[in-house]
């Protein structure tokens, strides 16, 4: 072995970590409630972010009741649509999916696959957890208030969100804006986490470019958090000084209830700016985590490197770049200058170049692979799926003059669906069947796991693929009733009902799931260390599910990247990133 | 948005620069072997802390950007009206300075290891902070008292609303700098204080940034330079 130049060890850690620096429980509430140990913490985000995910799932089912089978239920009035439509798009994509990747995911995989014990700052860590709950606390309380919970739309668009007439205008938008604010503050402490570890936390070996692409994308993804959430913020708290003090930052001068309200001269764009400044980055704040991870799925169930995995890194980190400069996308119909409009659409096809490179990377690397039909393998090929299927039809609203006809449609439900509701979600479901032998040491049923897939992804299909044609008919997304127009045949009538008995379906599949994960837990099969046979280090933890500390008195050492599977001339099909190459083995050591 | 547009351009600089030290062009596929046998890529010497706190000033820097960006869009609606600006906010411009450069002497003397200094420059440094707030709620009084009130115009909101965000960094700065006096005061060696006084200095000193730009668009200076760009370039 060559002499290592001593500046190359400047910023490794040492090999082992002495107990001072390892945060350790001493009772009961500070080991599983109060914990700073990114397990528990990660365990506690996915539980939390799921719970409301259920709440969210069950305002989906009511919308679909209301428009499957109009003025069939009498509880539920065009207000309360209003409310579920609000409250379902907030819960799913701040609440459940921003944090179960970040929060959940990224707790749980970062210090493991990175080898670190634990993440840098654990206390911070733990602080991030507790605010987020504060966060869904008021959130939630929002349904028990006079008024009940804002129903804005979860863009939140001033005037009409603040203005008499709005459902929840008297608290729930107030509380709507606290609990972001709180979600926002808590998000930053775990995100400071995740990539300080990722930056500083590496284990000795490994570099970048041996990372998983699972970090690369929750990495990437929490840097773009931190630097768009603040929009949010800004966008937040300028609109409770406008509800609550009575300033006019996006609130025009209008006529509120046949009397010339107190506002003048705000607005409303200036919102728009500022939430969709957050809101594009959003979307691949959601997106490339799921990239990240379904990569790693994808090449240990087919048990084959992953094609151009620096092509991966590339387009990650300019997919990341690239999301800041589209925000207006989501602006057409708000009226801006036709120059702005020209360059919003061609940033926002650009994207679709590093977007398919990686489709085709995913596909390249199933090309001629040793394809393992598991249930995490299932839900990862049904995400290219719907991700692609979701992506085409972003390529014909990324363009202005097919966006404005088709704006305010199901057309657009049924695309960002498709790209960021169900895609994801295929996501997290192969992940929490893939890392669930991790986290608890036993295997999840795989019977019930393929009756759950197969219901969810073809049910998820019937719900959102008929949308696409009722988007071209005309039909208009967030209306209570469409009543008997024109445009709309009856047929429209009969695909809308039969959307709604599958969302119902779907909705039930997903309780099959639930009981199979508290089933497991007890009367799983034993799952050992190591069950997928894979190669990155959270598998090579030597105690599943891992100890506090993770790795026992020394942390690994990286000697390769993340995806040596079928190497020719290996003696199994993979090899663990901390193997040592057979050059630096001694003789008659371990072989 | 210019202004968020062109910090995030300033960030995607930064990023864009670490990343091309790390050898995202190697072929990691090819390089099986220990630790050592391929330069770069390895994290940096400095300590964790010190990072988190640069990646926490992108996100409070980006916060501001974003006031910033908001400030300059409201700005050219028609009724806008600049309100004047007291003479007390030189003042607390001046305590904000003395505060920062008193943790900077701080910072220089726990290099030095002079503990006494560092104690006496922590002391300054959070006394003329907790002066600045209170010159920044006076300024408010004053405001408030000539009748420029919150909601009377969207100047005088942003006004109350910016200042109102920076005196919050910094009430949060006090409680770590507070931390730091008390360990100061109960005399911790140097070598284990010094981690804490540097990221105080650097929080203070990006503050003080901060401010320098707030006043600058809050005094209207912001906009004879952006005058005077403009002009330049046509």
């Amino acid at each position: 072995m060559v002499d290592v130049p001593s500046d190359v060890l400047a910023g490794i850690p040492p090999a082992e970590v002495g107990e001072v620096d390892l945060y350790h429980p001493r009772s009961w509430w500070t080991r599983y409630v109060f914990s700073q140990d990114a397990k528990i913490i990660a365990v506690q985000y996915a539980m939390t972010a799921m719970a409301i995910g259920m709440v969210a799932l069950v305002l989906s089912w009511l919308m679909r009741l209301q428009l499957g089978f109009p003025g069939t239920f009498s509880f539920i009035d065009p207000s309360q649509y209003l409310q579920f439509i609000t409250m379902h798009g907030m819960i799913m994509v701040i609440y459940l999916l921003t944090a179960l990747f970040l929060g959940g995911f990224g707790n749980y995989l970062i210090p493991l696959m990175v080898g670190a014990r634990d993440m840098v700052f654990p206390y911070a860590n733990m602080l991030s957890y507790w605010i987020y709950l504060l966060a869904v606390l008021v959130l939630v309380a929002t349904f028990f208030v006079p008024g009940g919970p804002t129903g804005a739309g979860w863009t939140l668009y001033p005037p009409q969100a603040i203005l008499s007439g709005s459902p929840g205008q008297e608290a729930g938008i107030i509380m709507m804006l606290v609990s972001l604010i709180l979600f926002i503050i808590g998000f930053t402490m775990g995100g400071l986490n995740y990539v300080v570890t990722v930056l500083q936390g590496r284990t000795r070996g490994m570099t970048l470019m041996r990372l998983p692409l699972t970090v690369w994308g929750i990495f990437t993804a929490t840097v773009m958090a931190l630097l768009a959430f603040p929009a949010l913020f800004v966008a937040s708290v300028m609109m409770l000084f406008d509800r609550l003090l009575g300033t006019s930052f996006f609130m025009p001068t209008l006529v509120e209830m046949g009397q010339l309200g107190k506002y003048g001269g705000g607005s409303p764009l200036l919102f728009q700016h500022l939430f969709w400044f957050f809101g594009h980055p959003e979307v691949y704040i959601v997106a490339l985590p799921a990239f990240g991870i379904v990569s790693d799925l994808i090449s240990t169930h087919a048990r084959k490197n992953i094609f151009g995995y620096r092509m991966m890194v590339w387009a990650i980190v300019g997919i990341g770049a690239m999301s800041f400069v589209v925000w207006a996308h989501h602006m057409y119909v708000s009226g801006m200058n036709p120059k702005f409009g020209f360059f919003f659409a061609t940033t926002t096809l650009i994207i679709a170049i590093p977007t398919a490179i990686k489709v085709y990377n995913w596909i390249l690397t199933l090309w001629r692979g040793d394809i393992h039909l598991t249930v995490p393998m299932l839900f990862a090929l049904a995400f290219i799926i719907t991700f692609v299927n979701g992506g085409l039809t972003g390529l014909f609203l990324g363009n202005v003059v097919v966006d404005v006809p088709l704006s305010d449609t199901m057309f657009v439900v049924a695309h960002f669906h498709m790209v960021m509701g169900v895609a994801p979600i295929m996501v997290v479901f192969g992940a929490i069947y893939h890392w669930y032998p991790k986290v608890t040491g036993r295997m999840l049923n795989e019977t019930l796991g393929r009756f759950h897939f197969w219901v969810t992804f073809l049910g998820a299909y019937a719900i959102f693929f008929p949308m696409h044609y009722l988007g071209l008919l005309g039909v208009p997304r967030r209306y209570h009733d469409i009543g008997g127009t024109a445009f709309v045949p009856a047929s429209a009538h009969d695909l809308n009902a039969f959307m709604s008995i599958a969302a119902l379906i779907v909705g039930f599949a997903q309780l099959v799931f639930v009981f199979n994960m508290i089933r497991s837990l007890s009367k799983g099969e034993d799952a050992g260390g190591n069950p997928w046979n894979a190669t990155t280090l959270e598998w090579q933890t030597p105690q599943t599910p891992p100890a506090h500390g993770n790795w026992g008195k020394e942390l690994p050492v990286v000697y390769r990247w993340a995806y040596d599977y079928s190497v020719p001339g290996a003696a199994r099909d993979f090899i663990p990133q901390n193997e040592p190459p057979a050059s630096l083995t001694p003789k008659g050591a371990h072989p | 948005m210019t202004a968020i547009v062109l910090f995030m351009a300033g960030i995607a600089a930064i990023a864009g620069w670490w990343l091309s030290q790390q050898r995202l062009a190697a072929k990691p596929w090819l390089e099986e072997g220990a630790i050592g046998d391929f330069p770069g890529g390895s994290s940096t010497s400095l300590p964790a802390a010190k990072i988190g706190l640069g990646v926490f000033l992108a996100v409070v820097g980006s916060l501001f950007a974003l006031f910033v960006s908001a400030y300059s869009m409201r700005m050219q609606l028609i009724d806008w009206r600049s309100l004047p600006v007291p003479g007390l906010l030189w003042f607390n411009t001046g305590v904000l300075v003395v505060s920062s450069g008193a943790l900077q002497w701080a910072q220089v003397s726990a290099r030095r290891n002079d503990s006494e200094n560092v104690l006496t420059g922590l002391l300054a440094g959070g006394v003329s902070a907790v002066v600045f707030l209170i010159g920044q709620l006076l300024v408010w009084q004053q405001l408030n008292t000539r009748g420029y009130f919150l909601a009377a115009n969207p100047a005088n909101a942003f006004f109350y609303l910016i200042t109102a965000i920076h005196g919050l960094h910094l009430l949060g700065g006090l409680v770590a700098l507070g931390r730091t006096i008390v360990k100061a005061w109960r005399g911790v060696e140097i070598p284990r204080l010094r981690l804490s006084v540097e990221l105080c200095a650097m929080y203070w000193h990006f503050l003080l940034l901060v401010w320098l730009i707030l006043l600058a668009l809050l005094t209207g200076w912001a906009d004879d330079f952006v005058t005077i760009c403009r002009q330049l370039l046509t």
